[in-house]
């Protein structure tokens, strides 16, 4: 059963549309993502469903009841925002008690859930801290506590690890994730990390523009984009131009830059222009005359992979390799490149050609 | 051995030359003046002694205007709070250009000439002004505000309320905004969020404009004295009257050294039971 239900949002600043008919539906506790570039009303809509702006129209249904037009205060969800927004004024202690003293629950009982909401995220011995005392991740640690211990229905993020440093950030990541399982809160967090999105939820929720692109699970997500945004914005991926040259039952021939790819399998009917989205670690890199050629013009070393541009008769690809232990290809190294049949994602100017014919 | 660096000092020697010959030298002789001894016929005496003190500690008329003095200070400061603070936060509520021209309007006082303005409440105050004329027509009388206290602390408060609106708006831009939407979520009433999260985190604002409003009070010279004229002398009317009608130098210098005395103690001990309650909390 839907658990939060989200019917035709939309809001609008004057001329400008923020959102537009955002239709979703959460289940009991599942972990959703909101998955955008600045500006694609991400934000705007976790902040309606946290009531801290009004929709234009719309509804907000939450376990059966409408809560578009409660006011926040009334609505009980918890709050973990891009800043913190910790109180300076109260230590860690004071910020986690003040959603329970806000309830009316006594001092003493406040004191020990507030002990034990900080114990939850491993803060127990900072209680006494003042926020200006406290590393961003702790400050993190105190929000996420002090939004849990209300044991609210939903728990909102707002962008929590962005302003973490890389490796804090991975970390929580896993923390988080396990934390949200392990209580089984519903969550819904807002973010422009790709790899957040898809390393913490069980559904994404693409958004361009407003509107929502695609809803679906990360590794979905990843492999079948729906359109060529989705494909561009969720992971690296390189975009081909290519022109149909012939299309049959048993397969079609696409030309880019005057150069012939083969997709077997693949009827491409009566269309004349096509997208071609590769992934750079889909791509084999071996000296085997296979594929196109391919001439290195940067090699990367990330570690855990190479990363390489190389220069191939239909354009310039990015290409990932793992990293096995030996060197990789230097710069002017030529070699061959390769992909599974499968590897390829193919977009017409409808969206995914596989599901629009 | 340590080579002392001479380039701060030397950099910073223009200023302090600057500031002891035209602010410290002045105050040093002051406070020598105020030891010296006054005889109406004879003039400042050549002795060193400790009368004149003795005279304002003893004499309660003194009493009565330097309490009058604090009286003053604090009501006005009061006033500026109450007034300022809110004023602040309304303004920085408020979306541009709006903010800007009452920004303007607030800190309008400031543009014009003390002694201007002063006159200017005193033909609103006085036997015939507008405001005796308008109270009359309403069948109260003609009230007039000149020689009073409220006349003093109007003008006043009118003039100080930029400098407590300042200070709080500058503590207003500090604050994460977002901490209002985080106590609203976690159930405060919209009272309750400007009472338990807003004002706590504006009170380093309230208190340094607090200093402000009540030592310029303290000092202030033009307005008392135009509005309060003899009738309602302040310690600094006092201090004029001493030096330029009583031509008691000596006296009027101690007066000025006790002002400044008692402004310092009560400016610094505001100011440390500020850095001890905040000290934790802010930067």
């Amino acid at each position: 059963m839907t658990f939060l239900r989200l019917e035709d949002l939309t809001k609008r600043f004057g001329e400008f549309t923020a959102v537009e008919n955002v239709d979703l539906s959460i289940e009991r506790g599942e972990f959703v993502s909101l998955l955008g570039p600045s500006g694609c009303g991400k934000t705007t809509t976790l902040q309606m469903i946290a009531g801290l702006q009004e929709p234009t129209a719309g509804r907000i249904v939450l376990g059966g009841t409408d809560i578009t037009r409660l006011p926040p205060n009334k609505r009980g969800l918890g709050i973990v925002f891009q800043s913190y927004a910790l109180f300076p004024h109260m230590d860690a202690t004071g910020n986690v008690a003040f959603g329970l003293e806000m309830k009316g629950i006594g001092r003493s009982e406040r004191q020990e859930r507030a002990r034990a909401a900080l114990k939850l995220v491993k803060l127990d011995h900072l209680a006494d801290r003042f926020p200006k005392e406290m590393s961003g991740g702790q400050r993190q640690r105190v929000a996420l506590a002090r939004a849990l211990v209300i044991e609210p229905p939903v728990l909102l993020l707002d962008e929590p690890l962005s302003n973490l440093d890389a490796k804090l950030r991975e970390e929580m990541r896993i923390e988080l994730r396990l934390l949200q399982q392990e209580i089984g809160v519903t969550t819904i967090l807002v973010t422009h990390d790709q790899e957040e999105a898809l390393s913490m939820s069980d559904r994404v929720v693409v958004m361009e523009d407003g509107r929502i692109a695609q809803i679906a699970a990360p590794l979905e997500l990843y492999e079948r984009p729906r359109d060529l945004f989705v494909s561009d914005f969720v992971g690296k991926t390189n975009l081909l131009e290519a022109r149909v040259l012939s299309a049959g039952e048993r397969g079609s021939v696409v030309g880019i830059e005057g150069h012939q790819i083969d997709l077997p399998g693949t009827d491409l009917g009566k269309l004349d222009k096509v997208t071609l989205s590769l992934r750079p670690e889909k791509l084999v890199m071996s000296d085997a005359a296979d594929g196109v050629e391919a001439k290195v013009l940067a090699a990367i070393f990330l570690g855990a992979n190479w990363l390489y541009r190389v220069q191939t008769p239909i354009g310039e690809l990015f290409v990932t390799q793992p990293n096995s232990g030996r060197p990789g290809f230097s710069n002017g190294d030529k070699t061959w490149l390769s992909w599974p049949d499968g590897a390829v994602n193919i977009f017409s100017a409808e969206g995914r050609f596989d599901e629009t014919h | 051995m340590k080579r002392i660096n001479a380039t701060p000092y030397l950099l910073t020697a223009p200023g302090v030359l600057f500031f002891s010959a035209l602010l410290g030298a002045p105050m040093v002789m002051t406070l020598l003046l105020s030891l010296h001894s006054y005889d109406y016929t004879l003039g400042i005496q050549d002795d060193w002694t400790l009368a004149n003190y003795l005279d304002v500690f003893t004499d309660s008329y003194f009493y009565v205007i330097f309490g009058r003095t604090l009286g003053l200070s604090l009501l006005v400061t009061v006033l500026c709070i109450l007034i300022g603070a809110p004023e602040a936060y309304i303004l920085s509520r408020m979306r541009n250009p709006w903010r800007s021209i009452f920004l303007l309007v607030v800190l309008g006082p400031l543009l014009v000439s003390v002694v201007v303005r002063t006159l200017g409440w005193a033909i609103l105050f006085g036997g015939n002004g507008l405001l005796a004329k308008t109270t009359a027509a309403l069948g109260l009388g003609e009230v007039s505000l000149m020689y009073t206290m409220t006349g003093m602390t109007v003008a006043l408060v009118h003039v100080l309320v930029p400098f407590m609106v300042i200070p709080v708006w500058a503590s207003l831009q500090k604050m994460d905004p977002q901490s209002e939407d985080a106590a609203l979520t976690l159930g405060a009433s919209p009272f309750t969020v400007i009472r338990r999260i807003t004002l706590p985190q504006i009170t380093p604002g309230i208190l340094s404009g607090s200093i402000i409003c009540f030592a310029l009070t303290a000092a202030a010279f033009a307005t008392p004295s135009i509005i309060g004229g003899r009738r309602m002398k302040v310690v600094a009317t006092m201090i004029y009257d001493e030096y330029k009608n009583t031509l008691n130098w000596p006296m009027g210098a101690t007066l000025a050294a006790l002002l400044l005395f008692a402004n310092i103690v009560i400016i610094t001990s505001a100011n440390r039971l500020v850095e001890r309650r905040f000290a934790k909390v802010f930067e």
